[in-house]
């Protein structure tokens, strides 16, 4: 099983996500005595008479000051059978940019309802944007079940309405899981509560301990985007020249064949070198120094990859993009694309669709994208590059959209379609009694 | 070696090595701030490592504060001649001395060194900054991105940040402004010293237990130097303590502690009741928004 679970919260302003992270670190004794004597002292002045927890992650004063979140806080806390890395997200429309870098890089995203409110529209954007991005997993956790009197049906007319969401998104059955909580009170978040007899499902910790963590498929095929190249000049090393990089997907070992993209040039893995000695293999996530056969003109911006199953080199390509900046995308835009490491410069020649969260359709060929709107469009880039489909492989088939003259970050790229085809779940947004959603696949998992 | 799933050091470890990757390739002119103290030790460590065999492509700049422990600035210049670095100092005193800063009242020159590290910042023309901040360490770091975009009055801007998305960084500034990069930002006090015992990582004697001439005020245990010592109703008493940071001696305290190698320190810190900054910064008792204030202005 593995030891670390990164996991983000997503939700409506409100719902208590700040508190139930508050309420996870503070039940499992991650809180050290001098920062919870702050929290106590402020919840005092705040003429608060039970600690607010949500001051232990809301750390900016205008959040403090607005009971709000902006911007994600990273915590982190360990318990005996696991590490985790938690982002906790803003629930505020205005701030759903933080939302999805929360939630670009987990492994779990647990989704916060008002019990009082049930599934509304905010709850139906973040899910959609969780599954965009590829994590692979779902926790809804039913908050503030204590203010509805830890009702039974309540929960479970919940439950029913948002799994059919989430599996209209792509979700399997099994890779979501409802929890009813109390943030506030801590029922079913680390303990098991007496006040829900009716739930005999897992606490939200017990949950979080023992989920399978989708590791990365060692099997995927290689890909190493070069960051920098290593040359010494050196007495000592006059002539190395090696590749320095991360690998993004798959496995490498001394004696492979690789393919340097976009040029296509062949070479043979001669070496695998890191500071601690040299290596026969290395494999997703480690930072290594590649030496080559052959001398070719290699250099930051380049992948290398197997060379058996090289991907997509290409100057044309659809991708699904989040769009999260005010200024609007429309068709024939010139933007920077970041891809690997790799930036090109790229023009947005069509918008193809705009996807509706809500009734999960799409609209053709919209005028523009807006803040906060995902759609689909076709991109041509200046050079050709090579991309893999996001399903495949959540970190090949990433790119940035960036503002070429201010060097903002206007949206998430996902290479490819990684939402299932959608034309109208009714039964998503008027209780969920009615139709069978279609299966799709859920994306593969990511690092 | 096969592949087995990484451990948490090596993931902490392959990401920091990334990110310094990443910024020799994307910028011109990055420097990596260097105190002596843990943090900025592990962060040379990491760097040396991320572009081994070729030496590492920056300089090292100190802010010095003026108010030093005399240990950490003899490893300073040992680990600095060692690995051939060049490195910048920028100094309040230099400050204080023709007038551009005025000594606090309370004396503690760490909310001091935002000016001259924005003036360094621009003198040099740094594009990219490394600092050794951890998200662990404090509630509004917890806030800040890897890559943090300073405006051109060195301004940490909270509520503007960019999405950072993946691990694919957005360096890009304007002329003037310049990038805070953050490689240790998920590592917790106790990777870090899980990390420095793995790797045999050299520090300044003083994270160890020794004897020490102490005086305790605002519950601190701090010791008598240049910034001046007891007060009348204060008096030195020898302890035998570590330091759990290192910054401006005025305000940094010591811990009373026995431990007087790295397994005893690592037990010591995992059964802490209190984080390292409430035990020993002074500085970061001020107010609630103490850290972000600072940050804001321009600090670390
Ligand atoms: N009764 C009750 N109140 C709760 C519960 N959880 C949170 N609250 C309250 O709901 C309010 C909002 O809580 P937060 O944790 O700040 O909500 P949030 O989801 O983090 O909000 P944003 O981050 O701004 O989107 C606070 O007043 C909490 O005390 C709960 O389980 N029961
Ligand atoms: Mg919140």
């Amino acid at each position: 099983m593995s030891d670390l679970l990164r996991l983000a919260t997503a939700g409506s302003v409100d719902d208590g996500k700040s508190t139930l992270v508050g309420r996870l670190l503070y039940d499992t004794k991650s809180v050290l005595a001098d920062t919870l004597d702050a929290v106590h002292r402020a919840s005092a002045d705040r003429g608060l008479t039970t600690p607010d927890l949500s001051l232990l992650v809301d750390g900016l004063r205008s959040e403090r000051e607005q009971g709000i979140t902006i911007d994600v806080a990273y915590r982190y806390f360990a318990t005996p059978k696991r590490s985790f890395v938690l982002a906790d997200t803003p629930g505020h429309v205005q701030y759903t940019r933080n939302t999805v870098t929360g939630a670009s890089t987990a492994q779990l995203g647990v989704l916060l309802v008002d019990a009082r409110k049930g599934v509304i529209e905010q709850t139906r954007r973040h899910a959609a944007v969780l599954a965009l991005l590829g994590v692979p997993r779902l926790v809804l956790a039913v908050n503030k079940i204590d203010l509805v009197d830890y009702d039974e049906v309540t929960f479970s007319r919940i439950a029913k309405e948002f799994t059919a969401h989430a599996t209209a998104l792509g979700y399997p059955e099994d890779a979501v899981v409802e929890i009813p909580v109390s943030a506030l009170a801590g029922d079913n978040v680390v303990e098991h509560s007496e006040r829900t007899p009716w739930y005999d499902g897992p606490t939200l910790l017990e949950h979080l301990e023992t989920v399978p963590v989708d590791a990365d498929p060692h099997d995927a095929p290689f890909r190493f985007p070069v960051q920098y190249v290593i040359r010494p000049r050196t007495a000592e090393h006059p002539d190395y020249r090696g590749y320095a990089g991360q690998v993004a997907a798959g496995t490498v070992r001394v004696g492979d064949e690789v393919a340097v993209l976009p040029d296509g040039l062949r070479s043979t893995v001669t070496g695998i070198d890191t500071a601690d000695g040299p290596l026969e293999e290395a494999a997703s996530g480690q930072s290594v120094t590649l030496l080559l056969e052959h001398d070719l003109d290699i250099s930051r911006g380049d992948l290398i990859a197997a060379a058996a199953v090289p991907p997509k080199v290409t100057d044309e390509f659809d991708a699904t993009v989040c769009w999260l900046s005010e200024k609007a995308l429309t068709p024939g835009a010139r933007v920077l694309v970041k891809h690997g490491t790799r930036t090109v410069q790229a023009i947005v020649t069509e918008l193809r669709t705009r996807f509706d969260e809500q009734k999960l359709g799409s609209t053709d060929a919209p005028d523009s994208l807006t803040l906060n709107e995902i759609g689909q469009v076709a991109l041509r880039t200046a050079e050709p590059i090579p991309v893999d489909d996001y399903t495949k492989s959540r970190r090949t088939g990433a790119f940035l959209v960036i503002d070429a003259a201010d060097g903002s970050t206007l949206a998430a790229g996902l290479v490819g379609a990684p939402l299932p085809e959608l034309d109208g779940v009714e039964s998503c947004t008027d209780g969920g009694d009615a139709a069978e959603p279609d299966s799709h696949a859920l994306v593969s998992p990511g690092p | 070696m096969t592949t087995t799933a990484l451990d948490t050091l090596d993931r902490l470890e392959s990401e920091a090595i990334h990110i310094f990757r990443e910024v020799a390739g994307e910028f011109d002119r990055p420097v990596i701030l260097f105190s002596g103290g843990k943090d900025s030790t592990l962060l040379l460590h990491l760097a040396i490592k991320a572009f081994w065999p070729a030496p590492v492509p920056f300089p090292l700049l100190h802010v010095d504060t003026g108010h030093n422990f005399d240990e950490v600035i003899r490893f300073r210049d040992k680990v600095v001649a060692e690995n051939g670095l060049r490195l910048e100092v920028a100094k309040v005193q230099d400050y204080i001395d023709d007038g551009r800063l005025a000594e606090r009242p309370d004396g503690t020159r760490n909310p001091l060194q935002t000016v001259p590290l924005l003036d360094a910042i621009t003198n040099h023309k740094f594009d990219a900054v490394f600092g050794g901040g951890r998200r662990d360490e404090e509630r509004a770091r917890a806030k800040e991105r890897i890559f943090s975009l300073r405006n051109s009055f060195g301004q940490w801007e909270p509520r503007r940040q960019r999405p950072e998305l993946w691990n694919l960084y957005n360096g890009r500034h304007r002329p003037g402004e310049h990038v805070r990069v953050f490689p240790l930002s998920n590592w917790t006090e106790l990777d870090v010293w899980h990390y420095i015992a793995r790797e045999g990582i050299e520090l300044p004697s003083i994270y160890y237990a020794h004897q020490r001439e102490v005086y305790l005020r605002d519950g601190m245990w701090l010791a008598e130097g240049p910034w001046g010592g007891p007060r009348e109703n204060e008096s030195l008493v020898e302890k035998t303590v570590r330091y759990r940071t290192v910054g401006d001696g005025s305000c940094t305290g010591a811990v009373e502690s026995d431990a007087a190698d790295i397994e005893t320190v690592i037990a010591e810190v995992a059964a802490s009741r209190l984080t390292e900054r409430g035990a020993t910064r002074a500085d970061d008792r001020l107010s609630e928004a103490a850290m972000e204030d600072r940050k804001r202005e321009g600090y670390f």
